[in-house]
């Protein structure tokens, strides 16, 4: 390398060669990225933990090079629970998904936050169940159409859409709880920011931290990858609003990292 | 040594310390709540973890985690709550992970009631979950034993990196023995753990999973899960005979009635009946060879069980040389009478050769 030259960009050292199994255009590659700078940042690579879901992001082991163990649907949390209450000194976090954590996992996670577990959650939400083949997810908006809301999402009999970091922002222990999308290089560098502030408060030991992100799936949105991108802020931000819903330490006077 | 009189589920908490329990997660149900209660009074100030869980799902997943990280974890339940649990044991067993799990029987289906059962027999040794997998399973039938099995458990699951199951009732759990607290206790070594998610400090990453989509890749991990099965079914297969050398009617219990059958067959051979009992003390693996072993001179076998037989299928499939298998089985919470088993060994043993109609409502 010359003087001249200077290195803006390299891969990152938790993310691993291995090309990803997802759709062309879907976020998870983002999100997972964004993980694994986060990781590097703060240096976690060898003291982390992450517990992968049930849905499109079980194979995530093959893309993170770190620790992982596996949890039933909808049990990350309480798998999570288990590794940090065994072991407080490792970083522990959860990668689920929107029917993982807000369908069949959501006892788990409310009561995870609740106790203020001292693990981080990254929860990718794309408003679909996609490794089951596009079924009504719990944040599937009112008239999205899937395989089982064929006619679209009806409120009368399927009820609106669950606002994850709302209703967790309602619990007084969690730390930190924030929505970011990465729909547009802006929103990606805030979506890091975000993840960066929750990792943060896991490691001073200030208790949960979540941080909801909307993602596209264009395979089960049936819209090309572009589009999907555009829909993100056209649609899912108008149900699903952006912004930090819970922060203890703004609350506190103190300076958010 | 020291003799403490104390519960079953007090003697569980005992051996479990002893063992060097690390994580403890539950959630409160009768008859079992002197566990969760007594680890959250004694763990806690020991530098372990104690954690009550939102559920029973919660529970076994905790256990999973701290498994995963290579600490010595367990949960306890009754019946209905280790239904529950069913998802996260098979998750243990595909994972290979290492657990305790307690199961003071109660008494079902559905809710049932609080009262002692032997109902979960079939869950606990055929895979209550899904897929091809087993636990080890002990049973006690004393307090002395709720603690020493308990103890003994976390050795057989690290051992084999196995859940193991102590299947016990309400009844064990519940009544109050002299119990001797041996100290310090015999230690097998720790075994390591090399596998544990703990941080992939200096190596490559470990993945703690039992997802293998490639069929040929979980063919395969099935078939290493079976060799550790049938490794298990040669070396600990455990039973106690109790007076069935020359024994003519040969009862087969466990736990709670395998103290009931002992008292009877006591009885009996002071009326000069040649009376045994053989109690399997591992359910799976089922001690067959020892049973064969217990039938040498027996002309009838007696299961006892308090549930609508299952046990007995066990004995059906242990090769017994045709002999006849009466059955008496009580449901609900009830137990047989001692002297009903009495009457019954008595009846046997004066008239051999006439056909009697099983006891059990069958």
């Amino acid at each position: 390398m010359t003087q001249t030259e200077k290195k803006v960009f390299a891969r990152t050292e938790v993310l691993t060669s291995q090309q990803t199994h997802y759709c062309p255009g879907c976020g998870h590659g983002i999100v997972h990225r964004l993980v694994a700078e986060a990781l590097d940042h703060f240096g976690l690579r060898e003291k982390t933990v992450c517990v992968a879901p049930v849905g499109c992001s079980v194979l995530a082991y093959k893309y993170l090079a770190i620790d992982m163990s596996e949890a039933a649907h909808g049990r990350a949390p309480a798998v999570a629970t288990g590794v940090k209450r065994a072991r407080p000194d490792l970083f522990v976090f959860t990668y689920q998904g929107d029917g993982d954590l807000a369908a069949i996992g959501t006892a788990e996670i409310v009561h995870a936050a609740n106790r203020g577990e001292n693990i981080s959650v990254v929860f990718v939400n794309n408003a679909v169940y996609g490794m089951t083949g596009g079924q009504m997810a719990p944040t599937t908006m009112l008239g999205q159409k899937t395989t089982t809301s064929p006619a679209g999402r009806n409120l009368q009999s399927e009820g609106s859409p669950i606002k994850v970091a709302e209703m967790l922002s309602a619990l007084d222990a969690p730390s930190y709880i924030a929505r970011v999308t990465v729909d547009k290089p802006a929103a990606v560098r805030k979506a890091k920011q975000a993840i960066l502030t929750a990792f943060q408060r896991q490691i001073d030991g200030k208790g949960f931290s979540l941080v909801e992100v909307l993602s596209p799936c264009p395979t089960y949105w049936r819209m090309p990858a572009a589009k999907a991108m555009s829909a993100i802020e056209d649609t899912m931000v108008k149900v699903f609003p952006l912004g930090v819903f819970k922060d203890k330490e703004a609350a506190n006077g103190n300076q958010t990292a | 040594m020291t003799k403490v009189l104390m519960s079953g589920n007090d003697a569980v908490v005992e051996g479990a310390i002893r063992a060097g329990i690390d994580c403890y997660f539950g959630y409160p149900i009768t008859p079992q709540n002197e566990i969760i209660a007594g680890m959250a009074a004694r763990l806690p100030g020991l530098g372990r973890a104690f954690l009550q869980s939102e559920s029973e799902l919660a529970a076994v997943s905790m256990v999973h985690g701290a498994a995963a990280a290579g600490k010595r974890a367990m949960t306890t339940s009754s019946s209905p709550g280790i239904s529950l649990m069913q998802e996260g044991i098979s998750y243990l067993s595909g994972t290979q992970l290492p657990a305790v799990i307690v199961n003071v029987q109660r008494g079902g289906p559905g809710l049932g009631n609080i009262a002692p059962a032997q109902g979960d027999y079939f869950q606990a040794t055929r895979g209550g979950g899904n897929g091809d997998y087993h636990n080890i399973v002990l049973a006690p039938s004393s307090v002395q034993e709720m603690l020493d099995y308990t103890y003994e458990a976390f050795d057989l699951a690290d051992q084999y990196r196995i859940p193991v199951m102590i299947l016990t009732d309400g009844r064990l759990g519940q009544m109050m023995e002299p119990c001797e607290l041996r100290d310090p206790y015999p230690r097998k070594k720790l075994v390591e753990k090399p596998w544990a998610v703990t941080g992939a400090k200096g190596r490559k990453q470990h993945f703690l999973c039992s997802l293998h989509l490639p069929p040929a890749e979980l063919a395969e991990h099935n078939r290493a899960l079976q060799k550790n099965y049938r490794e298990i079914e040669r070396k600990e297969a455990r039973a106690e005979a109790h007076c069935t050398n020359d024994a003519e009617v040969v009862f087969v219990a466990y736990g709670a009635c395998a103290r009931l059958c002992r008292e009877a067959g006591d009885i009996l051979r002071e009326e000069g009946l040649k009376v045994g009992l053989l109690r399997p003390i591992t359910l799976w693996p089922f001690p067959a060879k020892k049973l064969q072993a217990s039938l040498k001179k027996a002309k009838r076998i007696v299961v006892v069980e308090m549930s609508a037989g299952q046990l007995i299928q066990d004995v059906q499939l242990s090769n017994v040389d045709g002999l006849p298998i009466e059955f008496i089985g009580r449901m609900g919470g009830e137990a047989p009478s001692i002297k009903e088993l009495v009457a019954f060994g008595r009846k046997l043993l004066q008239k051999p050769r006439r056909k009697l109609a099983s006891q059990g409502k069958r």
